[in-house]
């Protein structure tokens, strides 16, 4: 047997449990519960007020949860990757690792601090616990792409007669901007997609989209909660069209963490 | 000098801050009180409370489902994944770019909409929720990570040496077993327990594949709980080990990584 | 049955990728215990040619017989070949010692065997006391070693080179060159050499096979190619040399730079145009005088540490390269002599671009796929199949693409001593050859242009 032929058993995997299902979403989407093609679900997610506020609410806490991730990482990510801080590996390592930690538990540690302290759960709890849960993946991407710049680059630049301020304006954050996108994609991402976190962090006060997603597969409504998923999925597709293969080959060049 | 310190006391500052809920989990592990926030001095107790079984006869059991699913599906998604890898890389390059691009879709793809969309197979082609569907949901999404672990060494392999070893007298299935095995296998064991830790962390996926025959993982169980209001006590210690745990993996993998480059 | 006295056979042996020909119709003896050297620049098919022998590839066309046995189809496995590749293909899990032990162990050899052999392969290579390195903190030369000690432990009847020492620097390189051939006469089996550095194939082989795009320019020893290469390309390509275009005056007198002279070559018939070829250190340098037959001005002189190397550029217009021992600065009046055995004279293989084509209507022609305007020529109808003929010089090449009639691409360039000949492959598929003063490079897209008065045609 050829080994080309060795990629066909994960082909078939694929076409079955990710394709497919994927398709399915859209064709439930499309579809009422006797299997007719309708626009119903789409209208009723229009119509329906609470959704619509769900979706925008989300999408606004999101955004928000991005650029916090952002202030607060960038330059945690640049001090990081210079040499003349003599940063340890470790120290990347330290901030990546929450990363891997169940969500639920980093939500429910969230929580603790909260009642630790004795603050309120609300707005501000859930805007910190999603930036907790969230900020290891703003600086992962900006520290690689920092990181692997040509540091002779800046040496150039202050050689021709850039201050320091001109130097990080013109070099640095342009040759960052690839690290910036996929930072911000992989934290808006996942906030704009979470569910339950929200509700631990808010005493079920408040509601993100991805709970009511959830919500109308576990209450049986499939075809509207499909419909609720491609919408979800659309935005993120958009989102996603921001980043490029290059951000994709990091995942690549090994290196697991 | 002064720019030094500071940039070091923001680095510490985000740390802390990142770390605090953790810690303080870890912490509180250690006292007995039924609400977090109180110590009331030094204890195992819940500690051997966890482990003595008996009253928690259901965490116990999700705890050994979370481990069983991830072993199965951490071992498959292993040896697809390393198959998987070979046969992409010997693919021309535009089947191969189809391959890469379906590959990478459940890695993008948010946990939500993967866990959507298995529902929504399972559920169309009438298969009843349980063990079996959890194990086959969390295999979609972490052979993924497995082929790209696998990818790298493949590509960073002399391409003669396959050639090189039938040269010598191997046959093709010698080669393989001989020569590229012991060049993949430092990808396949990351890729491993890259797919174990995701398994047991999971929690979107597996919340939508899980049924309702009453099986219970780490994440479901802790989620029940938490809905419930309130964070059993014995959840302190056992996120602390989870956490302890999956610190040490994380290590592990890294020191390999970094000891991969070394070589090279 | 007959039995051969070759080692290798290869019989009209083909390879195609898909559309594209690798292999063109070789035909190749190697006989038993000869080092044999394939030559040629990258993308020439060398490395085809090796694979197919090795069985890392199977022939499209033909057929290879190792030791008379017909092996075109069987699997690299199970051939009585070794092969030491070009970038070591060591296997990094393994010492060296495992490595070497490799084959054996796959051949079920008993230990204390393996062990004698290692010991022995690894004393031929030079690196006694090797066994238990890592091959990774291995140097580039040692590896290589280790590479060549692999392959020959296991006593093939050949020993296959794919440009084994490319990826060592010169003085490396030219060590393990003089410890190939040792090592090649003190084995006594036959090595198969692949490499494009000329000077390589030069000292090493017993037998050198010239090859271009394909197919095989020339097979010859060392001596053979070098002072009687057959055609331009391989003057060209083996050392440095004058080529010029000549006529053939008659038997033992040849015309070219402006001059007649005296040569050894007959039997080109009379007024033939040939290509002749002049080695620059045949040619004598010296102050103008009576014995000179040309004359003209140094241009450049370069020292090249054992000679001088100059360019002369003759009063006819002609530029010569001439190496001597004697430095003749830049700006000094020359004469130049060359004696009748150092001119090389070889038929020329075209004189003209020749296509096939079809007459379209009186005045348009249809070649190299597309339509060209051409005179009306008699006695030729519409609809007929012609022979179309262009000279060198009437081909127009165009820096922009849309320019020409038809793109193409420069491949070869050939300086003839006062103009370039160069081979462009056309996007259609064929090869133009065109003679120009302008200067192209290797790889340069261009436009191609041929004016209606330059088409000539004859009826098939």
């Amino acid at each position: 047997m050829r080994r080309r032929n060795w990629s066909l058993p994960y082909a078939l995997f694929l076409l079955v449990f990710v394709v497919i299902p994927l398709l399915l979403i859209v064709l439930y989407a499309f579809t009422d519960e006797e299997g007719a093609f309708t626009m119903a679900n789409f209208r009723k997610f229009l119509m329906h007020p609470e959704a619509m506020n769900t979706f925008i609410y989300s999408i606004g806490i999101a955004i928000i949860t991005t650029i916090v991730c952002l202030v607060l990482g960038y330059p945690a990510a640049y001090i990081l990757s210079q040499k003349q801080f003599n940063t340890s590996k470790t120290m990347v390592v330290l901030f990546i690792l929450p990363m891997w930690v169940n969500i639920l538990i980093r939500t429910l540690a969230t929580v603790a601090l909260f009642d630790f302290l004795q603050l309120p759960l609300g707005e501000g709890a859930l805007v910190f616990g999603m930036v907790y849960n969230f900020l290891p993946f703003m600086i992962y991407p900006i520290y690689n792409t920092l990181q692997k710049m040509d540091k002779s680059l800046i040496e150039a630049a202050q050689d021709l007669g850039a201050n320091p301020l001109k130097v990080f304006n013109k070099v640095i954050l342009p040759l960052s901007a690839p690290g910036i996108v996929s930072g911000i994609v992989m934290v808006f991402m996942p906030t704009v997609s979470t569910f339950a976190i929200a509700e631990l962090l808010t005493m079920n006060n408040i509601k993100l989209f991805g709970t009511t997603v959830q919500e109308n597969i576990y209450n049986g409504m499939w075809n509207y909660g499909a419909a609720l998923s491609l919408i979800m999925l659309l935005l993120i597709g958009i989102m996603g069209l921001f980043t490029n293969d290059e951000d994709n080959a990091q995942n690549e060049s090994g290196g697991v963490i | 000098m002064m720019t030094k310190i500071l940039a070091k006391a923001y680095l510490w500052f985000l740390l802390a801050l990142l770390y605090a809920p953790i810690l303080i989990i870890m912490i509180f592990s250690f006292t007995e009180a039924k609400v977090l926030g109180n110590w009331t001095g030094f204890s195992t107790k819940l500690y051997s409370s966890l482990f003595s079984g008996g009253m928690h006869h259901s965490l116990m059991n999700a705890i050994w489902n979370t481990f069983a699913i991830a072993m199965l599906a951490a071992s498959i998604s292993t040896m697809l994944g390393s198959i998987a890898a070979i046969g992409i890389y010997n693919l021309r390059s535009r089947a191969r770019g189809i391959m890469n691009f379906t590959n990478n879709i459940p890695i993008m793809n948010p946990d939500i909409i993967t866990g959507v969309s298995l529902f929504l197979l399972f559920v169309s082609f009438g298969i009843s929720q349980g063990f079996t569907t959890v194990v086959l949901a969390h295999i979609a999404f972490c052979t993924p990570y497995v082929v790209l672990s696998v990818m790298p060494r493949l590509k960073k392999m002399n391409s003669n040496i396959y050639e090189a070893a039938l040269d010598l007298g191997a046959t093709p299935f010698q080669a393989l077993r001989k020569v590229i095995l012991p060049e993949i296998l430092p990808g396949m064991i990351s890729g491993f327990i890259l797919a174990f830790t995701l398994s047991i962390d999971d929690f979107a996926v597996t919340i939508f594949t899980i049924g309702n025959e009453g099986l219970e993982t780490l994440s479901t169980y802790i989620y029940a709980d938490a809905r419930k209001g309130g964070l059993t006590p014995e959840l302190r210690p056992l996120s602390t080990i989870i956490f302890v745990t999956v610190l040490v993996l994380l290590i592990v993998i890294n020191k390999r990584a970094e000891k991969q480059e070394k070589e090279k | 049955m007959q039995q051969s006295s070759y080692i290798i056979e290869v019989q009209n042996v083909s390879k195609f990728f898909g559309e594209k020909v690798a292999l063109d119709n070789i035909n190749l003896n190697v006989k038993k215990g000869e080092f044999v050297t394939i030559l040629g620049p990258s993308g020439c098919g060398k490395t085809t040619l090796l694979r197919l022998i090795a069985g890392f590839q199977t022939a499209s066309e033909g057929e290879i017989r190792i030791s008379g046995k017909e092996i075109t189809q069987t699997p690299p496995h199970l051939r009585p070949v070794n092969t030491v590749f070009q970038k070591y293909a060591l296997f990094p899990h393994l010492n060296v010692f495992d490595n070497i032990a490799f084959g054996l162990k796959l051949k079920k050899t008993p230990k204390q065997v393996i062990e004698k052999k290692v010991k022995a392969a690894l004393k031929m290579v030079g690196m006694t006391d090797y066994e238990d390195r890592d091959v990774d903190s291995l140097s580039g030369g040692q590896q290589q070693r280790v590479a060549i000690a692999r392959a020959i432990v296991n006593e093939p009847e050949v020993l296959l080179l794919d440009e084994p020492l490319a990826a060592l620097d010169l003085k490396m390189r030219k060590d393990m060159q003089m410890e190939l051939k040792e090592m090649h006469q003190k084995l006594g089996i036959t090595f198969v050499y692949v490499t494009h550095d000329q000077e390589e194939a030069l000292t090493l082989s017993d037998t050198i096979v010239v090859m271009s795009e394909g197919k095989i320019q020339q097979i010859g020893t060392p001596m053979d190619i070098y002072n009687e290469p057959t055609n331009a390309f391989v003057a060209d390509f083996i050392g440095e040399s004058n080529i010029l275009n000549g006529t053939m005056i008659k038997d033992e007198v040849v015309n070219f730079a402006g001059h007649d002279f005296e040569c050894v070559d007959k039997g080109f018939g009379t007024n033939m145009p040939v290509d002749v070829v002049i080695r620059p250190e045949d040619i004598y340098i010296f102050d103008v005088s009576d014995a000179a037959q040309l004359t003209g001005t140094v241009t450049s002189c370069i020292f090249k540490g054992v000679h001088f190397e100059m360019l002369v550029q003759t009063k006819q217009g002609y530029e010569l390269m001439v190496q001597d021992y004697h430095a003749f600065e830049a700006g000094r009046e020359v004469g130049l002599l060359v004696k009748p055995f150092d001119i090389h004279v070889m038929k020329k293989e075209r004189t003209c671009n020749t296509f096939e084509g079809k007459m379209l209507d009186e005045t348009h022609v249809e070649f190299l796929g597309c339509e060209f305007e051409c005179l009306p020529h008699e006695g030729i109808m519409p609809g007929d199949n012609v022979e179309v003929k262009v000279d060198f010089n009437h081909v127009i090449l165009e820096d922009n693409e849309e320019d020409g009639k038809l793109t193409g691409e420069v491949k070869f360039i050939l300086y003839k001593g006062n103009h370039y000949h160069l081979t462009v492959f056309s996007d259609w598929d064929e090869d133009i050859y065109v003679d120009t003063n302008d200067v192209w490079d290797d790889g340069d897209r261009v436009g191609i242009t041929i004016l209606p008065k330059h088409i000539r045609i004859n009826k098939l």
